[in-house]
Formats: structure tokens, sequence, C-alpha cells
């Protein structure tokens, strides 16, 4: 039974608002142009390759729905209590296979000594087997001869997709040489590589190791993806409207309109951030635990929070947007064809939505993708603290939370931490990239 | 300065001066010879895009990063200054060729004293140190006529006017007593009366210093005032060399005889301006021909084949004429005639046309606001009493230096700027007594044109969007596709073709856009139209495009214009009535012969003379 969370409501409303922008840039010269300049860039697009990548990770995330129970014949049909995604689906694998506890990349055996029985009847401590990791190996010996065949048979099948990727670069660069297709195609390349061997290993080993309770780490990283989009996404929509609103607002009307406005900014902006997103998730929090009855299935309920991060980090975050488009239109509303249009009797509003607005969408544009990754990283350093997602909520923020007792014991568990450390890196890195390229596009010295 | 000529201080030869942009490589100057003598003012005149800046910043080698010197040599006395590494032409600059700039408000560094940044230069260039250094500082600042030189050195950018300012500039210019000034575009940015007290001090300077002064503008009547040769520049390249005199009362190529038509002027009154049709060539190809043959109404077949070169012209006798034209390989042309025709007193009489536009007493004043509670401690009077009156189908010209409060009237008038005492009446209506919502329902009455039309077209509409964005607004046009038929019917008055109607603002040149900006106004069928300087940005050659443009819808749709200028050359030749403003206050007022030909008030007198002329 398809299943619905409000995240991913909103996560599916936002690509299909992101299509239709795509669609209005097409029509509009004065949009299409900068995109095109954006897409000049190398470096953005290497960086659409891997923020694809992830997108296409959290989109299929984003497809929820609940298994049917198997039962008897003649019984009404019922669905479990767990809520499960496409990309469940896909790593099912990779999702059932728990062992006890921590465990190294590619180990056959697990990192803590635990009781275990001989077969002559006799107790000692040792490293027990894996359940699952390494468990169709008749001599653990055979691991490392293993390891290099399935990462071999991997790399065959990635050179292979990776041969596909040079052609259709070569057919690209013909058809539309201007943009850079072979940065794309590099990117591509590495992702492919990179993912022939895990895909390969990860059936039979446990590619990046276990957590504490036996968790697959490479199956948690996919996970918190999606998290780390909707936090980067989700939080720009509640993000948008206030900052667009007041900060065009403010510079256009002026007077006591800007007065209370740029009041409210400061004096929001006065208050130390973590303290404001911190009571705020707990006060959320409270009203969360007392009306339980809101949700149906705990999924609901972890979602729920999530949302409300977005909604609260959203609230807190708009003063930037808001103060630089409130200097923006200040020195826009001087301008003469907005004085012309105030001379024809255009309404205030209209002149807001078709003056004043369009022409500092680019700041908008720039911002948001700014703030992606900043938020992204936000969403850690609050899960960190224990004030973000859900405990349960696959995220960067909780693995690398988890990863603070790690690190202190010995010896050393670092691959919960090197993973956590690795993808939000890339997912970064990929944001700001993308973000230098779009500020260089919208830039307004460079006008069309 | 005739028969005698003296040595050469500056010589230039071959210079090509390229600028790489998206485009390709924009040949801005193509091949420049001239030289500058010791002791005279040598004019450099083009239009915007001709290449006459970028050869004065390839003399000094200050061009932009795009930009390279292709070739060429700039001799000063001996050396080949195109020659010389980095460091040696750090010694030439300033020390023995200066330059001063246009814009006197940016060439100053805002937080260092005015007397601080003329010493940096003495002491770079000379061997004087400490008081020595302060002493010639005050020395400087005397020399270019600021008064009370002590506390003056002392300032700051910020404490000083704009003529101040571009004094400093000329101060710190001359303070290693160069041999070469090259003055790009001095006054451009100043006043009238400004410009005439700076113009002044550069010939005093010059004839005191004997220093040669490399003169860039646009302006033909700042090169009649200052120039001793004149050279004129048309698509990076050098068409004209001639004496001042000469030139002007007889220019030889087919462009700089356009150029004197298209200059608005009395006698030229109830005609059409002149134009040159077309637009300069874009100077990232090459040319095999001659670059005005486009436009040119002399063009003949050869004109396309083969590119003139600068000659002499048969009969000119000597005295350093150049043409580039194959025209005058058979002599000069005739010489250009000033008709200075009595003005027809019945035209400017008042014909007892309607009133369309009355304001009485109209103040706008804002108020300073200090302290906590922002309370009110005075007032900036912008307008301080303005009574004028506008009638169908006539021109009043509001005239006045920056400052005066011109603008801030034009747009009470509108009520874009809530006036603080007065009467604004128009077609009948005070507007005063209007709630909002009747005065947006008569907003179709009164218009304005604005000067600048890079700012006044929204870049994010679509010109038709532009068009009709009044029209809906004002709910004129039953349907769709009447406004539409309107719209059709504005771009054919101003004379743009349908097509333009898809585009976007940015497509189109300075004069097509203030064609749009036109149309715009006009889309609402109103009665009176503030026209803000809206000629001040142009070119010459534009500017007698949109000025015929207004006079003709003028004649046709019977508008009323307040037209606020401070050139009065254009109000010599489009308005009926006059009204001189200062310090927000109209100080004369009267047909224009009366004002202009008869001023009574000592500021208009003081405006008028100050007035550099063509020919007068």
């Amino acid at each position: 039974m398809p299943f619905i969370l409000a995240t991913d409501a909103l996560v599916w409303l936002l690509v299909v608002v992101a299509a239709g922008y795509a669609l209005y840039c097409r029509r509009h010269v004065h949009l299409a142009v900068p995109w095109r300049r954006v897409f000049q860039s190398p470096a953005a697009m290497a960086s659409t390759v891997v923020l694809a990548a992830f997108l296409a990770v959290g989109l299929l995330d984003s497809l929820h729905f609940r298994p049917q129970l198997e039962q008897k014949a003649g019984e009404p049909k019922a669905y479990a209590t767990e809520v499960l995604s496409l990309l469940d689906l896909g790593l099912s694998h990779l999702r059932g296979r728990g062992e006890k506890t921590y465990s190294a990349p590619l180990a056959t055996r697990s990192y803590a000594k635990e009781q275990v029985e001989l077969p002559d009847g006799k107790q000692m401590r040792d490293f027990p087997r894996l359940r699952f990791g390494g468990a169709h190996l008749k001599d653990e010996g055979d691991r490392d001869a293993d390891v290099v065949k399935r990462t071999l048979g991997g790399f065959a099948v990635s050179i292979f997709f990776v041969l596909l990727t040079l052609l259709a670069v070569k057919k690209l660069n013909a058809k539309n040489p201007d943009i850079p297709w072979h940065a794309a195609g590099a990117a591509l390349c590495v992702l492919l590589l990179l993912a022939g061997p895990a895909i390969a290993l990860c059936t039979v080993y446990h590619v990046l190791g276990t957590d504490k309770v036996g968790q697959d780490v490479f199956y948690l990283a996919l996970k918190s993806i999606r998290t780390s989009l909707v936090i980067g996404t989700l939080t720009t929509l509640v993000l948008l409207p206030v900052g667009i609103a007041l900060g065009t607002a403010a510079g256009y009307f002026r007077g006591w309109v800007d007065d209370v406005i740029q009041y409210i900014y400061t004096t929001l902006n006065s208050i130390p951030g973590v303290l404001l997103i911190a009571a705020s998730v707990l006060m959320m929090q409270v009203v969360i635990d007392r009306h339980s009855d809101w949700f149906s299935v705990a999924a609901q309920r972890a979602d729920f929070r999530l949302l409300v991060l977005c909604a609260i980090l959203g609230l807190t975050s708009w003063t930037g947007l808001a103060r630089l488009l409130r200097g923006e239109t200040l020195k826009l509303s001087q301008l003469e064809y907005i004085l012309a249009a105030r001379a024809f009797g255009v309404r205030d509003s209209r002149i807001l939505a078709r003056h004043v607005l369009p022409n500092v969408s680019h700041i908008v544009i720039i911002t948001m993708v700014m703030d992606f990754s900043g938020l992204v990283l936000a969403e850690a350093v609050l899960s960190y603290v224990g004030v973000g997602v859900d405990p349960s909520t696959n995220s960067f923020g909780t693995m690398i939370n988890a990863a603070r007792l790690e690190m202190s014991r010995e010896p050393v568990v670092w691959w919960a931490l090197a993973t956590a450390f690795a993808f939000m890196f890339a997912l970064v890195l990929a944001a700001n990239l993308f973000a230098d390229a779009a500020r260089d596009g919208f830039d307004p010295r460079v006008r069309v | 300065m005739t028969g005698h000529v003296s040595e050469a201080v500056l010589e230039i030869s071959g210079l090509r001066t390229q600028l790489d942009t998206p485009r390709g490589t924009v040949h801005a100057v193509d091949g420049v010879d001239f030289e500058l003598r010791r002791g005279e003012c040598f004019a450099l005149v083009g239009e915007s895009g001709s290449g006459k800046s970028m050869t004065a910043l390839s003399i000094l080698r200050l061009l932009p990063e795009a930009g390279r010197i292709a070739g060429g040599r700039v001799l000063l006395g001996e050396r080949d200054l195109l020659a010389l590494p980095e460091a040696a032409m750090r010694a030439v600059r300033g020390r023995r060729v200066a330059m001063i700039f246009q814009e006197p408000a940016t060439a100053l560094n805002p937080v260092l004293t005015v007397g601080r940044q003329i010493a940096e230069v003495i002491e770079r260039h000379t061997s004087l140190t400490g008081d020595a250094v302060a002493k010639r500082v005050l020395e400087l600042i005397d020399a270019v006529g600021i008064p009370d030189a002590v506390r003056r050195s002392g300032e700051y950018p910020f404490q000083l006017s704009g003529g101040l300012k571009q004094r400093v500039m000329i101060a710190a210019a001359l303070a290693a007593e160069p041999e070469v000034l090259i003055a790009d575009e001095p006054t451009t940015a100043l006043d009238v009366t400004i410009q005439a007290q700076i113009l002044d001090l550069l010939a005093k300077l010059q004839i005191e210093r004997s220093m040669a002064i490399l003169l860039i503008t646009h302006d033909l009547g700042v090169v009649a005032r200052m120039a001793q040769r004149v050279a004129v520049m048309y698509a990076g390249e050098i068409v004209e060399v001639a004496q001042r005199d000469a030139f002007f009362a007889a220019p030889q190529h087919p462009y700089a005889q356009k150029l004197f038509q298209a200059l608005p002027s009395p006698d030229k009154r109830g005609g059409e301006l002149s134009v040159i049709a077309g637009q300069v060539p874009p100077l990232t190809g090459g040319f095999t021909g001659c670059r005005f043959a486009d436009r040119c109404e002399f063009v003949f077949a050869r004109c396309r084949q083969e590119a003139p070169q600068l000659i002499a012209p048969a009969g000119s006798g000597g005295q350093g004429r150049l043409v580039r034209c194959h025209l005058r390989e058979q002599g000069l042309d005739a010489a250009r005639s000033v008709a200075v025709q009595k003005r027809e007193e019945a035209q400017m009489a008042d014909t007892g046309a309607t009133v369309i536009a009355q304001l009485e007493d109209l103040k706008v004043h804002f108020p300073i606001r200090k302290g906590l509670f922002k309370r009110t401690v005075g007032y900036v009077k912008a307008v301080d009493g303005v009574s004028l009156e506008v009638r169908t189908g006539r021109t009043l010209a509001l005239v006045g230096e920056s400052g005066s409060g011109k603008t801030t009237a034009g747009k009470a008038l509108l009520r874009l700027i809530e006036p603080s005492g007065g009467r604004v009446v128009i077609a009948g209506r005070d507007l005063a007594s209007l709630s909002q919502a009747e005065l947006r329902a008569s907003r179709g009455v009164m218009q304005i044109i604005f000067q600048d039309p890079y700012a006044s077209l929204n870049p994010r509409m679509r010109v038709a969007e532009i068009l009709a964005e009044g029209m809906l607004s004002l709910g004129i046009g039953s349907s769709e596709r009447d406004r539409t038929k309107r719209i059709e019917g504005l771009l054919d008055q101003v004379g743009l073709p349908a097509e333009a109607l898809a585009r976007y603002p940015h497509e189109f040149s300075g004069g097509q856009r203030q064609r749009i900006a036109i149309a715009r106004a006009l889309a609402v069928e109103p009665k009176l139209i503030v026209c803000d300087e809206p000629t001040s940005a142009l070119d010459v050659s534009v500017q007698a495009q949109i000025l015929n443009l207004l006079k003709s819808l003028q004649d046709r749709l019977g508008v009323a214009y307040l037209f606020i200028t401070h050139n009065i050359a254009i109000v010599e030749y489009l308005a009926h009535e006059v009204a001189v403003m200062y310090q927000g206050r109209i100080v004369e007022q009267g047909t224009a012969a009366q004002v202009l030909c008869n001023p009574r008030h000592p500021y208009t007198v003081a405006l008028l003379s100050a007035v550099p002329a063509v020919a007068r």
C-alpha cells in the first residue's frame, strides 16, 4: 500500500515546481541565458552529475509504502506498521542482514570478542564469525582472493558503462559543443568506477562495516542522503516566501513597514541561533509526545519532526535573504521603470510582482543554492547536539553523534565517521561548486 | 597660432588598440595619427564608441584588462612610450603626461585629504620633501583657483563640491609640471556655469605653463571654446583634422558636417533636425571601403571599394588640414551656413491655448530627521513655491542646474513625490483633492519620459508587455486585440518595426530604447508629458532623432511637454516658453524669445553666458 509521508509530498511538490521553473526558464531569455552560462562551467557540470546521483537516491527513498502482511485467505488485508521506501526494497539485502555489533569493512569476523562455544564443548572468548559478512566463504583465508575477484568483476561492469558514457559524451559534444560534457562524463565515470565494485561486494560483505547494533554502514549512509536533501531543500521552501515577502516589502514601502521588518530581523538575528532552534525543537518534541494519536506509525512521527526541523530552520534563517533583498529593492525602487509604472497608476502589489521580483530573482537563486550546503551542515551539527532529527531517522548527524563514543573506544571504530564524512563532503562540495557557478552565471555585472 | 607651427611634444602614429570581447576582437582604435604641439590645445571629438577615450588611455598605457595595443608608436620627445618597460612608464605618468578624468567624484580617494593626495604626486615625481611639499601643495591649490588653500588642503573629498573636486584633480595633475595634460571629458559631469569656470582655468594654465592639452570631448561647444586644433574621430579612425576656425567655418568630412546639422539651435526652429541614418558599424570585422559609407548621403561606388586615406584636400593650401574622404580630392566643400534668423515673435507669443497643467506655489520639502526618535529638525526645500502653466500643444522648458529642484518639481507635478504644499491642477482637477483611487484613474492624463533609457525600461519584460502595462492599469482598450492594435500603432508612430514587440529592451540601442519609453508614455494618450532630460544620455546624432520625434508628435497629437533640461541649445530649438529655476525657485519665466534673448535675472544671464556655443 503506498504511504505518503508529509516530507515525501513536499519533496515531490518541489520536483514539480523545479520542472515548472525549468520550463518557464526555457521560454524567458533573461533566465535561460544565465542558466546556460552556469552549465558552461565544467565544475558545474561535474557537480550536477554528483548532485543528480545523490538526488536519485534521495527520490527513490521518498516513495514509501507499507508492505502487505502474509495472511491466510479470507482474512482482511493487513499492512505492516513498518514503512519502507523503494530504496529499502532495492537494498533489502543490506537492510535485512544485521550483525550483532561492530564489524570492520569487508570483515568476516566481529570487531568485539564474545564467548563462543567450540565444537568440543569448551568455551572461549574470540572474535566470532559474522552471520552474513563473508558467510559464503568456506575458508576465511580465501577472503582476500574473493574480494579481489569480486572487485575486478565490478570494475568490468563499470568499464562497460564507462565506455557507454564516453560514447555519449562524444555524441553530445558534437551536438552541443559549448557545454563541457567531458566534465560531466568524467564525474560520471568516477561514480561508475566506485559504484561497480561497491555493488559487487555489498551483496556478500559489509563494504563499509557495521555499526554498534550491527546495521550496515553503507546502507545507513545511503538512507541519510534523503534526510540531508530534505533539510537542504524543504527549508528553503519555508525560507523563501518569508524572506522574499518581507525583504521586498521593506525595501519597497520603506517608512514604518521597513522599520518593523528591520526590527524583527535584527531581533531574530541577535538571539543565538542554536539556542533558538534548540528551544523550538524541544518545544515541538513535547507537542509531538503529547499527541501521539496524530501519527498512525512511528515513521510518521519521525518524519513530522524532520518537517518541523525544516520549518524552524527556515523561520530562523530567512533574515539573510531578507536583508539582501531589502537592499536590492531599495536600489530598484528608485529606478525609473518603477517610477514609470507608478506614473501609470499600477498597483503596488503588481509592481512588486512584475517589476521588483523578476529583477531580484538572481539574488534568490544564488541564496538558495548557497544556503543548501549550509543547511546540510547545520542539520549535522544540530543532530550531533541532539536537537536535530528524531534519533530513529537516519542522518549524517546521527551517524556522527554515534561516532562520538566510537572514537573514544579502543580499538577505534573509524569507519562510520569516515563514511559520514566522505558522503557529506562529496554532497557539500558538489553543492558549493554548483553554487559558485550559479553565482557567476547570475552575476548582474555580466548582464544579458 | 596660424602660420607658425611649434614643435611637437607628443607624436602618435599608426596607433592601433584592440579590445577582446565575447563577440570578438574590437578594433577600438584603428590606425590613429596625430601630433600634439607645445602650448596648444588639441581636441579629439567623437560620439560614444568612436575610440577617443581608448586613444587617450593607450597613450598612457592604462587600458582595461581586455585591451591591448596592437601597433603604432607614441613618441614623447625622443622616447617611444609603447616600448618602455612598465617601471619606466610609471615615471612618465603624472610626471611628463598627466590625465584628468570625467568623474571627479570617483577619481579622488575618499579617505585621504585632498592635500595629501596632491602631496603624493609631488613626492613621487619630484625631489621635494617635508615642508617644501606642503608649501607646493598650497601653491597648487591656489593656482587652480580654490580659495582658502590652507583650510581646503586639510579637507576630504566629500566636503568639496563637484567643481572643486575637479579643480583638485587638476592641481594633482599639474603637481609635477607635466608637458602634456590629457583631459578626458573633464567637464561632462559638471554644470554649465562650473564647466565654464573649469574650462577657463584650463585655458589659463595652458598659457601660463605652455602645456599641451589633449582634450577628449563629445561637445562641439567645448571644442569651440578651448581648442586650437580639432580632430574628429569616427569608428576608430580620425576622419578630419583642422584648425579650429577653419573646422567650424567649413567642416569637410560628411560626418562632421552632419554632426553640425544635427545640433539643435535657434535657427533650426520649426524645421527638422538633420539626422545621421543608421548606426556606427561594429568594429569587430574588417572594412573594405569607407566606414561612414552606409550612413553618408554623398556615397558613391568608390566609397564601398576603397578605404579613403587621410588626405590634404585639394586647394586647402596646407594649414595642416586633413580629411578622410574621396570627395575632397576635388577640393574643399563650401562653408557651413550659419543663418542667424530673426526669431519670429509671432510664433513665440501666447496663442491662447488652453492651460492643461497649472502649478500654484508648489512646495516639496524633505524633512531632515535626527536623533533617536527621528525628530524633524529642519527641511531641505527642494522646490519652494513654484508656479507654472503648461498649455496644450506647447512646450514649457524648465531650465536649471543640478540641485535646482527641476526634476523634483516634475515628479511632484505627477504626484510621484508627494508635494508638501501648493496646488497642482491638471485638466481642471486639483490633484490634491483626489483620493488614491481617483488619482490612479487620472494618471493617464500625465506621463513622464526619463533621462536614462537604460534604467527606465524593465529588463525582464518584453516590449509588448512594457507598452501594455499602462493600458491594462488604466483600463484603456476594450480587448486584448484592441490593445495589440494600439501597440502596433504606437510603434509605428515612434518609428520602430513591429517585430520589436517580442524582444527585450537590452536588444535595442539607447536611442531605440528612448523611443520605446516615449511609446510607453503615449500608450495611455496623455495630454501632458514631463520630459526629464530625455536626450542628455544620448549622442548628438541620436538626440536629433529623438527631438524630431518629440516635435512631430506634438504637432500631430497636440501633447504638451514640460521639458526639464540643462541644455540651452535644446531650449532654443524646441521650447515655446521657458522657466529658469535656481535653488528651488523660479527666477525668470516668459516666452523663449524673451528669456533667451533678453534675460533679466542675473542668474539667467550667468547661465546663458556660460554655455559654450558652437556659433553665436
